[in-house]
């Protein structure tokens, strides 16, 4: 419920946003514009809301940010260097998060951190293939996956 | 003012950079794979400091709330990976071999044992 009124407000702001002119006209209508997207969306939005997981979830988007600065130094140590020594691989990483949003969030972090990308999920979901650039490192992409990432997205979900 | 010009340049310049390095990266990797790792990290992170570059000199150069702008960052952010991830997902369903120096691929191993118990 009370995810549902701040997910409508949201909806405004990025209203007023779009309409760059900060109102309380707009504001209004984009409430509204809010409140139609979500009586259509209504079955997805079961869960609710807890104002702890917008702190933890600040704290997630940090991280976010810094894996990816660190991610593009990575890469860009590999693209200048003069010969590609790279050995590419797939590995497959099992994880312990339940819910489809979880997992969603999980793939897109690892898509964005150093050396690896998300690239297929396992039929039920259980395990994740991520491509490596350097698979020697795996182990350390591994333990970063299990100990800092699921942690961190476990505090925003429960 | 000098403070905030300077900062504004040197987003823009890494943003600039970061694009550049990731065209670069994309014609050095051997595959779609490698490829789509210098697609993702550099375009993202360079697309970003671009448009964070643009709305701080907006905001403290003319005074204007570029909120368009932030929106832009949002939806990278959110949408790279997603592209990435369907993108190799399809070439390697649709058989887009690996190079050469693909030292392991447990998701060949997993998916043949799924056919084998079909």
């Amino acid at each position: 419920m009370q995810f549902q009124i701040l997910l409508n407000i949201v909806i405004a702001f990025i209203w007023m946003l779009l309409q760059n002119s900060f109102t309380i006209v707009h504001f209004v209508f984009g409430y509204i514009v809010g409140l139609g997207m979500l009586f259509f969306l209504r079955r997805f939005l079961r869960f609710d809301f807890y104002f702890r997981r917008v702190y933890a979830f600040i704290k997630l988007l940090l991280l976010f940010a810094y894996k990816l600065i660190e991610a593009n130094w990575d890469l860009i140590k590999i693209i200048l260097r003069p010969k590609m020594d790279i050995t590419p691989g797939i590995i497959a990483v099992p994880t312990e998060l339940k819910t489809d949003w979880e997992k969603t969030l999980l793939a897109n972090l690892i898509s964005l951190t150093p050396g690896t990308l998300t690239m297929d999920f396992s039929e039920d979901g259980d395990i994740l293939y991520i491509h490596a650039i350097n698979v020697p490192d795996k182990e350390k992409a591994i333990r970063e996956i299990h100990e800092s990432f699921e942690k961190a997205i476990l505090e925003v979900t429960q | 003012m000098i403070v905030m010009e300077v900062l504004v340049s040197i987003l823009l310049l890494t943003g600039g950079l970061l694009s550049f390095l990731g065209s670069i990266g994309i014609l050095r990797f051997p595959d779609v794979y490698g490829r789509l790792h210098a697609a993702t990290k550099s375009a993202t992170l360079g697309v970003i400091g671009i448009l964070t570059g643009t709305f701080l000199y907006f905001l403290v150069m003319h005074d204007i709330f570029v909120g368009k702008v932030l929106l832009g960052i949002i939806f990278v952010f959110l949408t790279a990976p997603v592209g990435a991830f369907m993108i190799s997902r399809a070439a390697y369903l649709t058989g887009v071999p690996l190079s050469k120096q693909t030292e392991q691929d447990d998701l060949k191993k997993a998916r043949s044992e799924a056919e084998k118990a079909e």
